[in-house]
């Protein structure tokens, strides 16, 4: 994925955008600039007018005006050409892989050689077709048969290949990724022009953007606002022409002055970045590589205020790691530690090496060479829950607390009240117990710490202060649960989660006015993805997960829920923002022409001319530049969004209302004088 | 100046402590509760609900209580313009006053029915009694209360959740009418009557003057009991032409002061009444906060301007621009009467506005200007500053990265398209009509003064017409075809889009579920939500009319210094 931000060629491209979005077809969409394109339409007109005598202005300030109006149009155009380049050059990429290929479709799923060579875009939902290691997979698709590694970085950007096989929660293939080795039996899932490589790239090209309500709602507040000033400009020739002959002094407003006035004081700063912002929005989070399925869902994120996090990956490392050796009955340490490193040295999981490790460290004990003592390792199954060795007549057991005990029971062992008590306090503590038997003698237990991640505290700390939930979700079993949970401060957990339970907590948020988020990758978590308001399914995980699911997560990090939400304000607050900027430029703008447009008619209103602006002329150019000028200057803070902290919603305020309402006051006035005495340093009265 | 901040600070007291209790007395009412008026007044309201044929807890959708409001308007209309047009063959008309003329009558029976009170005639000399009392008192009363219910309704578009109704308009009506309105107008009118203000059947009576020992007709009337309710309902819309500035429609200090009073007594009750209503006495608070900072912000602005830029004579020292006002009043009543009858949307005068300075006649005509939402008119004047307050919601709300919410419920398109009609339709109507009329070749003739004054009075009459308030500056010859029916039109588009609005916004406001509130919602209740409201409205205030405003009272009062 293209990860650069605007190199030339995107510069270059916009700005032949910018003149192709000169089309009137694509002027009507955005009513706000529509008015200045009419209005720069019509200077034009005037202009060419003044050669054949009928003149409201000389015509060298009517051209001045128009000429400054078309450039604001083209600045608006500017500014939503950029932000869509990043998404074209992305999009060109996706396109490259989306090539049609001959797809292997079987006649049955019995005979993996009897196939038709078929166009990838022929396929239909529910054909079968097979795919050899250095092939290409031609469609998305659910793997009902084998295993391969496969390499997704035409859209996910990561070079590592990945499993993907049949059953269980890596059984989705997308189509465009290639496979690097064995092969893969596919039904396929998505027919041409539908498939998720189609969806990413009309969502990265911005094609498919459809307005979001939040941004019609704006969109609906900046045209009343426009016609407001249109007709407060349009009112302003009669009232004027009133005036002046009531007064016997000056004249009406001229028409080209009443456009220029309806320009500055129409909204044009946010009309013309309104869907720049929208697009920039999508764009960054494209380069979070998260892909949305539509721009609503990037706003409900802004909204969210419970987050379902998964514990392990998010909330703590990955893995538990041994930390003691906890020994019963007089049993001594090392004998523990020996017996548990050695059930350990063939157990390839993170928690059989951390053993490995705790043993050596504390006691030196080395590796052993397995094979010289005749033993059988026994691997851990989800059944038995418990892994070990035997050798030479002797079985050593480690596991959960519950299976171990059946295991020494059944041998005719005892199972000790001391050893009840250790497991308890360990799980108490957050801890996972794993009991170590010796045939049908209990020996201790190893206390396997979750490790919480650095600096997550915080990070939930930030986000409560905003207003957001953080609640647990962990198959652990409640005391576990609770332990690991005060040490990382979420607000809640939800223990031995099940995918109904986890369907019955986002109900229960939701009821209560929540909205909620989460991530998912199992087929099992699809009832919660669906539910859930905004709904994140890894890109690893199966196809009803991603179906159900609003964005796909191509990382596949549980983290990434956090900076979703970071995005979605973010687009938001700068959206408001901008509008506040806009308007309150208005009040500055007022300040500077209006004293100054009625000289002619009561010369005593120069007294509110405390600008001290030149004359009617500078004035009104140096306000309608610095109008164009400042869609120019914004483009950056439309692409970047606003700073973003994580503050209550009081503090946030006073911030924002701070740099961008009184900035807003403030920057037009410094900006217009000094192009005022600009104009005038140029000889310009 | 000492004496009228005394007299102004009292003035303050008593409103906010009678305000309170009505308040909380008025959400009962609308509420369904029992009150201490059930017994005696339950019956009459079954009664009526029986001969109206209604159920009294009948449930309507916004599109059937828009309907119920706007056909009970409209046949309100057309009687009001009938009566007046009959009136010299109808009984109750001792002064034998003829019909009126078809745009007249229109003109009146629309600014009736707006809850505008727009007076192009003068009530001693062009209406007869029965018209007075049977078509212009009844709709000073159900025009209120039309106002009130239809803000009880938004109210219950906030409360309810994911509910397709929002009560029942005739219900709404009948409460407020019965429990409130009438109740509150008693008392007032009998209170006036023992101060001196007339209420008779008896003609008009010819006297003989002091000193000249001419004869002269002092006009009569049932007069308390319709300027009870004039004051309290915002009509303002005087039995007398010169309205509350005659002795005989407002007769002593202590008058002055209860029908000053009784001006913001509702519209600032309200605000209690919906902290009530949504049971978070904190909105109806910061709302009432807001209103009161603009109320007095505007109050000092015109006292001031009266007391201290009157004209000045050579070898006198100043006592202030008396012109216009009654020396009973002074300056201080004065001033606060013209600020509180334009604040709300009374229109009701004890002075003439044309005669106030050029800053202090300015102040009155941009507070109708606002939209007549610092207290603004009963009911409508709160559900348009909601409209403002969903406003600011919005802009404010997504600067702190949240889809915009108050009271819990999202703001969204539709609910914009609605308050922006609310906010739009007032400051349309003013400034298309002011333009029109401007361009009306013999506007010159309707004028007193000329010059920037001149387009002051004209901007005047239409801003007060294009907000439902009904203040006359005087010095502007209203009675003509253009007048009356560009007027009245107006005057009916500014009341009934925003109200319709209101009511749709209700009924979608309604149909959502609640958000819940936390730490990253945005406070609607703290003083930095009340200064961005205040902002927003002036904003919205300036940017619309400071240019209209620059060529009248601004360049008059630039001129004249």
């Amino acid at each position: 994925m293209e990860k650069k931000s605007i190199n030339k060629s995107i510069l270059g491209d916009s700005l032949r955008q910018s003149f192709a979005k000169l089309a009137p077809g694509i002027q009507v969409k955005n009513p706000v600039m529509l008015v200045v394109y009419i209005g720069a339409i019509l200077t034009t007109a005037l202009y060419v007018l003044s050669f054949a005598g009928i003149k409201d202005e000389n015509g060298g300030y009517i051209i001045a005006i128009a000429l400054i109006l078309w450039f604001t149009v083209l600045f608006a155009n500017f500014a939503e050409a950029i932000a869509e380049g990043r998404g074209r050059a992305q999009a060109d990429t996706l396109r490259k892989a989306r090539k049609d290929v001959k797809a292997k479709k079987l006649k049955s799923t019995n005979n993996m050689n009897d196939y038709n060579e078929v166009l990838s875009a022929q396929l239909k939902k529910g054909d079968i077709v097979i795919v050899w290691a250095g092939e290409q997979i031609p469609m998305d698709g659910e793997v009902i048969d084998g295993a391969a590694s496969v390499d997704e970085s035409a859209i996910t950007g990561e070079s590592a290949p990945v499993i993907r096989e049949s059953g269980g929660d890596r059984s989705a293939v997308t189509g465009g990724t290639t496979l690097v080795s064995d092969w893969l039996v596919i039904e396929v899932t998505a027919e041409a022009g539908e498939s998720f490589l189609d969806k990413m790239i009309s969502m990265v090209e911005g094609a498919s953007r459809k307005k979001t309500p939040n941004e019609i709602a704006l969109q609906i507040l900046l045209v009343t606002l426009t016609i407001i000033f249109l007709i407060v400009t349009a009112t302003l020739l009669p009232f004027s022409s009133f005036a002046s002959s009531q007064a016997g002094a000056g004249s009406a407003i001229s028409i080209t002055n009443v456009i220029a006035l309806l320009v500055c004081l129409a909204p044009t700063t946010i009309g013309a970045l309104l869907s720049s912002i929208g697009i920039a929005g999508m764009s960054r989070l494209n380069q979070a590589n998260v892909l949305a399925m539509s721009g609503r869902a990037i706003e409900a994120a802004g909204d969210v205020d419970v987050l379902l996090l998964d514990k392990t990956g998010t909330i703590t490392l990955g893995n538990r790691q041994a930390s003691e050796f906890l020994p019963v009955n007089g049993v001594k340490e090392q004998d523990l530690a020996d017996a548990a490193q050695l059930s350990s040295l063939a157990d390839e999981t993170a928690e059989g090496r951390s053993i490995v490790v705790l043993a050596k460290e504390k006691f030196g004990i080395r590796g052993r060479e397995l094979s010289k003592m005749n033993a059988s390792f026994i691997e851990f199954t989800a059944k038995t829950r418990m892994s070990g060795i035997d050798y030479q007549g002797i079985q050593i057991r480690k596991g959960a607390a519950e299976a171990v005990k059946a295991f020494v029971l059944d041998n005719s062992g005892e199972y000790p009240e001391e050893c009840e008590q250790i497991v308890r306090r360990v799980a108490g503590a957050g801890g996972t117990p794993l009991v170590v038997a010796k045939n049908n003698q209990v020996l201790g237990v190893v206390y396997l710490k979750d490790i919480v991640k650095n600096g997550v505290k915080e990070r939930f700390e930030d986000l409560r202060k905003m207003g957001i939930k953080t609640i647990m979700i962990t198959g652990d079993n409640p005391m576990t649960a609770a332990a690991i949970a005060a040490e990382a401060g979420v607000d809640d957990f939800l223990a031995e989660a099940t995918p109904e339970a986890k369907l019955e907590l986002i109900r229960d948020y939701q009821s209560k006015g929540h909205l909620v988020a989460m991530t998912g990758d199992g087929t099992n978590d699809a009832p919660a993805l669906a539910q859930a308001d905004v709904a994140v399914a890894m890109n690893t995980g199966t196809q009803a997960a991603k179906e159900a699911g609003n964005m796909v997560d191509l990382d596949s990090s549980p983290t990434k829920l956090i900076d979703i939400v970071r995005i979605g304000k973010q687009l938001l607050m700068t959206r408001g923002a901008l509008t506040t900027f806009s308007v309150a430029n208005d009040v500055a703008k007022y300040f500077a022409i209006i004293p100054v447009l009625f000289f002619g008619i009561y010369p005593q209103l120069t007294a509110l001319n405390f600008m001290g602006l030149t004359s009617s002329i500078t004035a009104i150019l140096s306000a309608i530049i610095y109008n164009a000028l400042i869609i120019i200057a914004l483009i950056p803070l439309a692409l970047k969004g606003v700073k973003y902290r994580e503050l209550p919603a009081g503090k946030l305020l006073k911030q924002n209302m701070l740099i961008y309402g009184l900035g807003g006051i403030a920057a037009p006035f410094i900006a217009i004088k000094g192009i005022d005495m600009l104009l005038t340093a140029c000889g310009i009265m | 100046m000492n004496m009228i901040i005394l007299q102004d600070i009292a003035y303050f007291v008593l409103l906010v402590g009678l305000s309170i209790p009505l308040g909380i007395y008025m959400y009962k009412v609308m509420d369904g509760q029992k009150v201490f008026l059930s017994r005696a007044v339950a019956p009459v309201e079954n009664g009526i609900y029986k001969i109206m044929g209604v159920k009294g807890n009948e449930e309507m959708s916004a599109k059937k209580y828009a309907l119920s409001a706007l056909v009970f308007s409209a046949v309100g209309l057309f009687f009001v313009w009938l009566i007046q047009m009959l009136q010299g063959v109808l009984p109750f008309n001792p002064a034998s006053i003829e019909g009126t003329s078809w745009h007249l009558a229109f003109n009146t029976a629309a600014s009736f029915v707006s809850n505008t009170n727009w007076q192009a005639y003068s009530g001693e000399a062009g209406l007869s009694y029965l018209t007075q009392f049977l078509g212009l008192t009844v709709q000073n009363f159900v025009s209120a209360a039309t106002g009130i219910a239809v803000l009880f309704a938004l109210i219950r578009g906030f409360i309810l959740r994911q509910k397709a109704t929002i009560g029942s308009f005739w219900t709404d009506l009948t409460r407020i009418t019965l429990y409130v309105l009438i109740p509150l107008s008693f008392v007032l009118a009998l209170v006036l009557v023992s101060q001196g203000v007339v209420q008779t059947f008896a003609p008009y009576r010819e006297v003989a003057m002091l000193e000249s020992r001419a004869a002269q007709t002092i006009p009569l009337g049932p007069a308390a009991s319709q300027i009870a309710i004039k004051q309290l309902g915002t009509n303002g819309g005087g039995f007398f032409g010169v309205n509350s500035a005659f002795p005989l429609e407002n007769a002593t200090t202590l008058s002055n002061l209860l029908e000053c009073l009784s001006l913001l007594l509702i519209p600032a009750a309200l605000c209690v009444s919906f902290g009530k209503a949504v049971k978070d006495s904190k909105q109806g608070k910061s709302i009432y906060i807001a209103m009161m900072i603009l109320f007095v912000a505007a109050l000092g602005i015109t006292t001031i301007s009266e007391q201290y830029r009157g004209p000045v004579f050579e070898g006198i020292v100043t006592s202030g621009s008396m012109e216009g006002k009654e020396v009973i009043h002074g300056i201080g009543a004065s001033s606060l009467w013209a600020t509180a009858t334009t604040a709300v949307s009374n229109g009701s005068v004890n002075s003439m506005h044309d005669s106030f300075t050029p800053l202090g006649g300015m102040i009155p005509m941009f507070l109708m200007q606002l939209g007549e939402i610092v207290f603004g008119g009963v009911g409508s004047g709160l559900y348009g500053m909601i409209a403002f307050v969903l406003l600011t919601v919005f802009i404010a709300g997504l600067m702190v990265g949240r889809t915009p919410e108050y009271l819990g419920k999202k703001v969204e398109p539709y609910d914009m398209k609605m308050v922006c009609l609310i906010v739009l339709a007032p400051l349309m109507c003013t400034l298309l009509s002011t333009a029109a009329a401007v361009m009306v070749p013999e506007v010159d003739s309707w004028l007193t003064n000329s010059g920037a004054h001149g387009f002051s009075e004209i901007l005047y009459a239409f801003s007060s017409m294009g907000n439902n308030n009904g203040s006359a500056f005087a010095g502007f010859n209203a009675n003509t075809v253009f007048t009356n029916v560009v007027g009245g039109i107006i005057m009916l588009l500014a009341r009934f889009i925003p109200m319709a609005a209101a009511i749709f916004l209700a009924g979608n406001m309604s149909k959502k579920k609640a958000v819940a509130v936390s730490e990253g919602t945005l406070s609607t209740t703290n003083t930095m939500f009340v200064g961005l409201l205040i902002g927003v409205i002036l904003i919205v205030g300036a940017l619309s009319f400071l240019p209209a405003l620059a060529l009248g009272p601004i360049a008059d009062y630039f001129t004249m210094r």
